[in-house]
């Protein structure tokens, strides 16, 4: 499936691989139980690394293996399943995380704003999604009482109030 | 960064929407309305729209659409009150319904027409976000605060910065379950903390810093559970900071496969002293600085709720004592109507929304115009909705109070029965709700109409009666002194009852006391059971001491011994 980046779509360079699948030459994406079994072997492989954290992992679980990973992988079983949220956040603001963050599953354009506020960087889509829709509610609501973890979030009225950066 | 310093006059009333506020729910509404086009169209789908409508309000109920409408911490200005009437009128039947979450629901929506209602709300800076849905709702508050005596903290502050943090938290919108927050900020609980799912006390230490009690995992529901008192002085500082720690903890862990142990309450019980350890853990985690709650902010946010310009007045005025003295029927009404405030010569007025066989919470457009007008003449503007369905004009003068009383009058809106047996909670039951399983509001009417003459009630003193029509306990039976409970039984609306429940300081669930009664012999049940209290009372004691000191037997004897 694409993926939605920066508001465009993008062939997924990431190959999926099984629990007992023999790994491709180029970036692999695995599971979290393959990760613990095969970790010292697939961090030695000189391409992208990206894991499946399932929605009941504790993003802690993947401390040892962040700075090799380049590709954190989230799931939405539904959308209204907002677990996705706090690990995203998580693996921003408590490990410095930098790679890319994705959230694959069950996700509407109308979380997209909210996903990328909390860190995460690309979202797996259907083949046959418009991209304008994404992208139009993303923009949407150009402001928020918050901070965000992208950096280049919208103003924050909460600080604004004083002057202050988000 | 914009640093915009717009004016806000020296007494504001509510907190002041400045350009960017009313940009952000320009947009809100443009978002929605692009959503509904896309369940229109089909883009979305009926599993995908809901929790986006809920989200903003709109609930579908058993006859129509309802539409939740968020009165932030129950305060409200006269102008807005008038738009709440316009909004009745012309998009509803005439009618808008207070409830116990200090918000107003209109039962009479169509779906064509949320748009321009959210319009019409936008236009005096109201708006229906997160009065519904697995988010952070609508803060409740003390329906005091800003004017009790004895408070020491304006818990409005606090509770705004709580709206602000909390309007689509990007990390907190698609929790496991609704949640709810509550704060205080004077010694006597008037919000009910204890049952909500964050409940907080503001106080002061000895030096006079600003602090937060805060307690977690209250609630009511199938699951009635008073809530822990997980920090005793959280600083100033660390406020926000220490709601984040919490909701990150609750929406990682807390449960999704079934929807009855989702809420905050179940994760707190069961996980006991490790949920305080997980909250200090995030706590630890979180880096400095980036959730602090800046005194510059609460400075900014304390310049929106700045006291109206008192006037230099004594308690007990001539003019009150005289008319106290002159008019029976007005004496009645100011004893059981008024709460102390702060300010010499002035009172807090309760208006009563309970009329003997009413709708509980229910108002016309006509009432919602005249209370307009009565609080701009004698309440510096200002209303506020209390968390038992009824309006409080927070600052009258008492030498106004007759003049007040004969304005109420006129609108019917001058019942002497606040904190009386006729105050009752309900919710809306089997005639609004699709979740019911028996009818809440004609029992609530029934029992009214039994207790109709005020000197009855007035000798059976304070005594709340709280009616849900099904195990949710939207009517908070579990804290009515007398809760009923209404449940379906073999297709017959029977009502368990509750006693002894309380929702202040000494927060209690109430106990169920035996079999269910009858639709026809509950409002019976409810007279026997106040008759034993009467009977068995010492002076000055309320029906749920009463019940603590004398044990629930001889209100079983009552009511069950064969006659
Ligand atoms: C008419 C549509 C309504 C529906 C479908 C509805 C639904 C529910 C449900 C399902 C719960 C249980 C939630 C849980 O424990 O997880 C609940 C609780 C509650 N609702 Fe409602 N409700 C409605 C109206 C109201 C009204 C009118 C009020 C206020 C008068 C209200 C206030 C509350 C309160 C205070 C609780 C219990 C407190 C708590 O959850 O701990 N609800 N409602
Ligand atoms: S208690 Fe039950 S019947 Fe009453 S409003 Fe809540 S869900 Fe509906």
């Amino acid at each position: 499936m694409p993926l939605l980046d920066g508001g465009a779509l993008r062939p997924d360079p990431f190959a999926t691989i099984g629990d007992d699948d023999a790994l491709p030459e180029g970036a692999a994406l695995v599971s979290l139980a393959r990760l613990t079994r095969d970790g010292e072997a697939l961090a030695g492989r000189n391409a992208p690394l990206g894991v499946a954290l399932p929605p009941d992992a504790h993003p802690d679980t993947l401390r040892p293996w962040l700075p090799r990973l380049a590709l954190v992988a989230l799931s939405l079983p539904k959308h209204r399943d907002g677990r996705a949220f706090t690990q995203a956040r998580a693996l921003r603001e408590y490990h410095g995380y930098t790679g890319e963050i994705r959230a694959t599953g069950h996700v509407i354009p109308d979380q997209y704003a909210a996903l990328l506020r909390c860190g995460v960087s690309s979202i797996e889509v259907p083949a046959d999604t418009d991209a304008r829709t994404w992208t139009r509610m993303r923009d949407i609501i150009p402001l928020a009482y918050q901070p965000s973890q992208s950096g280049d979030g919208p103003p924050d009225l909460l600080r604004r109030r004083v002057g202050l950066r988000g | 960064m914009d640093q915009i310093t717009h004016a806000i006059p020296p007494h504001a009333r509510t907190y002041r929407y400045d350009e960017v506020d009313r940009d952000f729910l320009a947009a809100r509404i443009a978002e929605f309305r692009d959503q509904v086009a896309r369940r229109l169209s089909g883009e979305l789908t009926e599993d995908e729209f809901k929790p986006l409508r809920l989200m903003n309000g709109l609930y579908l109920q058993l006859h129509a659409y309802m539409l939740r409408v968020a009165i932030p911490y129950g305060v409200i200005d006269a102008r807005q009150m008038r738009q709440l009437g316009v909004i009745a009128r012309r998009w509803d039947r005439g009618f808008g319904h207070f409830t116990t979450r200090q918000n107003i629901q209109f039962n009479w929506t169509k779906l064509e027409d949320v748009i321009d209602m959210l319009q019409a709300l936008a236009d005096v800076d109201m708006h229906a976000i997160q009065t519904s849905g697995n988010c952070v709702r609508n803060v409740t508050t003390d329906e005091f605060a800003g004017a009790a005596k004895d408070e020491i903290v304006d818990p409005r502050v606090y509770a705004e910065i709580l709206r602000q943090w909390s309007t689509l938290h990007p990390e907190f919108t698609y929790l496991p379950r609704k949640f709810k927050i509550a704060i205080t900020g004077a010694p006597h609980d008037r919000a009910a903390i204890q049952v909500h799912d964050i409940g907080v006390t503001a106080k002061r230490n000895e030096a006079g810093t600003i602090g937060f009690e805060i307690w977690v995992g209250g609630g009511l529901g199938r699951t009635p559970i008073i809530g822990t008192k997980l920090f005793d002085f959280v600083p100033e500082a660390d406020f926000l900071k220490t709601m984040e720690a919490v909701l990150r903890v609750y929406n990682a862990l807390g449960q999704r496969d079934n929807i009855y142990k989702a809420r905050i309450k179940i994760l707190v019980r069961d996980l006991g002293d490790e949920f305080r350890r997980l909250v200090e853990e995030e706590l630890a985690a979180m880096p400095a600085g980036r959730y602090r709650l800046e005194p510059g902010i609460v400075a900014a946010i304390r310049a929106h709720f700045a006291p109206p310009p008192f006037a230099d007045l004594q308690d007990d005025p001539p003019r009150y004592r005289r008319a106290l003295e002159a008019d029976a029927a007005f004496a009645a009404w100011a004893r059981n109507s008024t709460h102390p405030h702060s300010a010499p010569g002035y009172v807090s007025v309760v208006v009563s929304l309970k009329p003997i066989g009413g709708i509980p919470g229910d108002a016309s457009a006509d009432q919602m115009e005249a209370i307009a007008e009565l609080a701009e003449t004698f309440s510096f503007g200002e209303i506020r909705v209390s968390h038992v369905q009824n309006l409080v004009l927070p600052h009258v003068r008492q030498e106004d109070l007759h003049a007040l009383w004969k304005g109420l009058r006129q609108h019917g809106l001058a019942t002497p029965n606040v904190g009386l047996i006729s105050d009752i909670i309900a919710c809306p039951g089997m005639d609004y709700c699709a979740l019911a399983t028996a009818r809440s509001i004609p029992v609530a009417q029934r029992i009214s109409e039994r207790f109709a003459s005020l000197d009855r009630q007035l000798d059976i003193g304070t005594l709340h009666v709280n009616i849900s029509g099904c195990i949710n306990a939207c009517g908070h039976h579990h804290v009515g002194h007398i809760g009923l409970l209404g449940v379906d039984k073999r297709g017959e609306e029977v009502y368990q009852i509750t006693l002894g429940g309380s929702a202040t300081n000494d927060a209690t669930i109430g106990e169920l006391i035996g079999p269910a009664f009858s639709y026809d012999s509950v409002v019976d049940a409810v007279e026997t059971l106040v008759r034993t209290y009467v009977a068995h009372r010492e002076p000055g004691e309320l029906f749920k001491d009463t019940y603590r000191r004398i044990g629930p037997a001889p209100f079983k004897e009552a009511l069950y011994a064969p006659a």
